[in-house]
């Protein structure tokens, strides 16, 4: 019995003890859980980058970079041009990182890249050894309404100013239907090129650029993975891949009398000469008639059924191979 | 106590040994923190590039990689291993506070030490008395957070809101609005809590003591017989928990070796005391033997 007596107090300590543990240690988890869980929703914000933030080249993925930077700043300082920053706590790029504004100091693009040699953490890729692999983002010539090669003009300095210069930007030459008479050079990205450098937005003369660098996956489209280029398909297997004679033609459905230079009918297994002269038809549908109401000239040498031949193997419509 | 009428901490010392002895680890302390920072901003300042970078990694010279391993660790983390310059510097950064103790680095190179200094010097001399109550594991618990939630978001998280990075990096690459965040510290540390951040709540702090737990510099009272009890050490002390074994443990037969890792080797208490208790030396200069000492509860970790 006086066992008991003695032991029975010091077991009572010992619970009070062990449940005080218990809250002490709960009280903590759960505080400081509290905290992590705010801190946690802050990075996961964090991790959403600003359009028109770019990386440094050579930067990991977003989401791999928030990982990988320690916000040292070495980037920022071996940049010669000053294009690096490192966000503060109010910019609304992750705290402490570094990246640029193109409209406001582009990257210059050194051969050397010693941003990414200054790096101790791989958050820049050391695998990057040629700028012009670099992919820190991609041009996108986004307002065609305003952009003065668009209307006509032949500015073109997002064209000259680029350090890939007809291959990452190539003006393409189209009718300007607009006079009728002139052409208009239209700004064109090439994302196999283009470094994302951004010195194409930084001198876009307009107010507000027309030609902006955006990170990749906001710039690019991607097809659908099971899509497949016909004519690249016909190129790689050296000629078509389906049985033509047994096409399908459905009626052209063109006003009677209408022949087309260069049409090739699968129906009649027939197409119209190109020198013919087509029969004038009074309601001839829109497209179908040039501007001074000629009919449709001959097609030029090079298009799609020019060359007359019994049976040409691309019918107009499914890609010519040019 | 001293009768004297002024009841200032460090008075006692000052009347003893003189001003410039009674504060010459503080002045020696300020001194490094300041010239610390001033070789960091000579390059954007002056354009005298001897030290470039921050606190997370710095590069001097061309030569010296200094890499902060807790930064490293939380990127280690998310799953990403520093180059090899930045691993060197992890190395060498490690090195060198396990042998000066790891919270030197709190105490001696941490800018926001100044003012967390500072708040406790104002509630000193403002008389502010009540004080939140929080465990000083409190800490431990938010490096752990610190770790796992990077582990878990992918993204290195203390660097996100961690005032003393953005303090570091707002002196040199720009404040901007970072210095809210160091008068949250300021003010929290003045009104709220009594030395609350670096003592109870810094996990940067809380990493650099588990670095710093074997280090052989370490504070030392071989006078402890001299002690008045005063209390101006354990006034001044920013971890006052650490100087009791020492100091007071004669009669259980510990000390008289400061060995608790939260100890920041400030020295402010060897300033302070006007009976030369206290000295710098080694954790080997302890009455006990090592092993003895290690068993002590005032050397398990959790006890501060």
């Amino acid at each position: 019995m006086a066992s008991t007596d003695e032991t029975a107090p010091a077991v009572a300590r010992k619970s009070v003890a062990r449940r005080q543990f218990l809250f002490d240690t709960a009280r903590m988890a759960c505080g400081v859980g509290m905290l992590g869980l705010g801190l946690g929703l802050y990075a996961k914000q964090s991790k959403a980058l600003p359009a028109l933030a770019l990386r440094p080249p050579g930067a990991l993925p977003e989401a791999d970079f928030l990982g990988a930077c320690i916000r040292c700043g070495l980037c920022v300082r071996d940049c010669p041009y000053d294009t690096l920053s490192l966000a503060r706590p109010e910019t609304p790029v992750a705290t402490g990182t570094p990246f640029f504004t193109a409209r406001q100091i582009p990257c210059e693009m050194c051969e050397d890249i010693p941003c990414v040699k200054a790096c101790p953490t791989g958050a820049l890729d050391h695998g990057l050894t040629d700028i012009n692999k670099a992919r820190m983002g991609l041009a996108a010539l986004i307002d065609h309404e305003t952009c003065l090669n668009f209307l006509g003009l032949r500015c073109d300095v997002c064209y000259r100013v680029c350090p890939v210069i007809d291959k990452a930007i190539t003006l393409e030459v189209l009718p300007n239907t607009r006079t009728g008479r002139h052409s208009m050079f239209l700004p064109t990205v090439h994302s196999e090129h283009c470094t994302g450098c951004g010195k194409c937005e930084q001198a876009c003369v307009l107010e507000e650029a027309a030609i902006k660098v955006y990170p990749v996956a906001l710039a690019k489209g991607a097809l659908g993975r099971h899509y497949r280029l016909g004519w690249e398909e016909q190129k790689k297997a050296g000629g078509s891949l389906i049985d033509e004679k047994s096409m399908l033609d459905l009626p052209d459905r063109l006003p009677e009398g209408t022949r087309l230079p260069g049409h090739y009918d699968p129906g009649g297994g027939t197409t119209a000469a190109p020198g013919s002269v087509p029969a004038p038809v009074p309601s001839a549908p829109p497209g179908m008639v040039g501007p001074g109401g000629a009919v449709v000239p001959p097609a030029p040498p090079g298009m799609p059924g020019s060359v007359a031949g019994p049976v040409p193997s691309h019918p107009p419509g499914l890609g010519g191979g040019q | 106590m001293s009768m004297a009428a002024d009841k200032r901490v460090g008075a006692d010392a000052v009347a003893a040994k003189g001003w410039l002895r009674a504060n010459r680890w503080l002045l020696a302390r300020r001194a490094t923190q300041l010239a610390i920072l001033g070789l960091f901003l000579l390059g954007p300042l002056a354009g005298l590039w001897i030290v470039k970078g921050n606190l997370a990694y710095s590069y001097t010279l061309g030569i010296l990689p200094l890499t902060d391993p807790y930064v490293v660790l939380q990127s280690a983390m998310t799953g990403h291993l520093p180059e090899v310059l930045g691993a060197v510097g992890v190395v060498i950064v490690l090195a060198f506070y396990w042998l000066v103790g790891g919270r030197v680095y709190c105490s001696w190179v941490c800018p926001v030490n100044i003012v967390t200094d500072s708040a406790g010097w104002l509630r000193r001399r403002l008389g502010i008395k009540g004080s939140v109550h929080l465990a000083r594991e409190t800490r431990y618990w938010m490096l752990a957070m610190t770790l796992l939630g990077s582990a878990l978001t992918g993204v290195v998280l203390w660097e996100l809101i961690n005032p003393v990075s953005m303090l570091h990096r707002g002196l040199i690459f720009g404040m901007g609005f970072a210095w809210t965040i160091v008068l949250a510290v300021f003010l929290f540390d003045l009104f709220v809590m009594s030395r609350g951040w670096c003592g109870r709540l810094c996990p940067v702090g809380a990493f650099y003591g588990l670095i710093g737990r074997f280090s052989p510099v370490r504070v030392s009272a071989p006078a402890r017989a001299a002690c008045n009890d005063c209390m101006d050490c354990f006034e001044v002390c920013p971890e006052p928990q650490v100087i009791r074994p020492a100091l007071k443990g004669a009669a259980s037969g510990t000390g008289p070796v400061i060995l608790a890792s939260a100890c920041t080797n400030c020295g402010r208490c060897i300033d302070v005391c006007s009976k030369d208790v206290f000295r710098f030396g080694t954790r080997f200069n302890n009455a006990l033997p090592v092993s003895e000492a290690s068993g002590d509860p005032a050397a398990a970790p959790g006890k501060f």
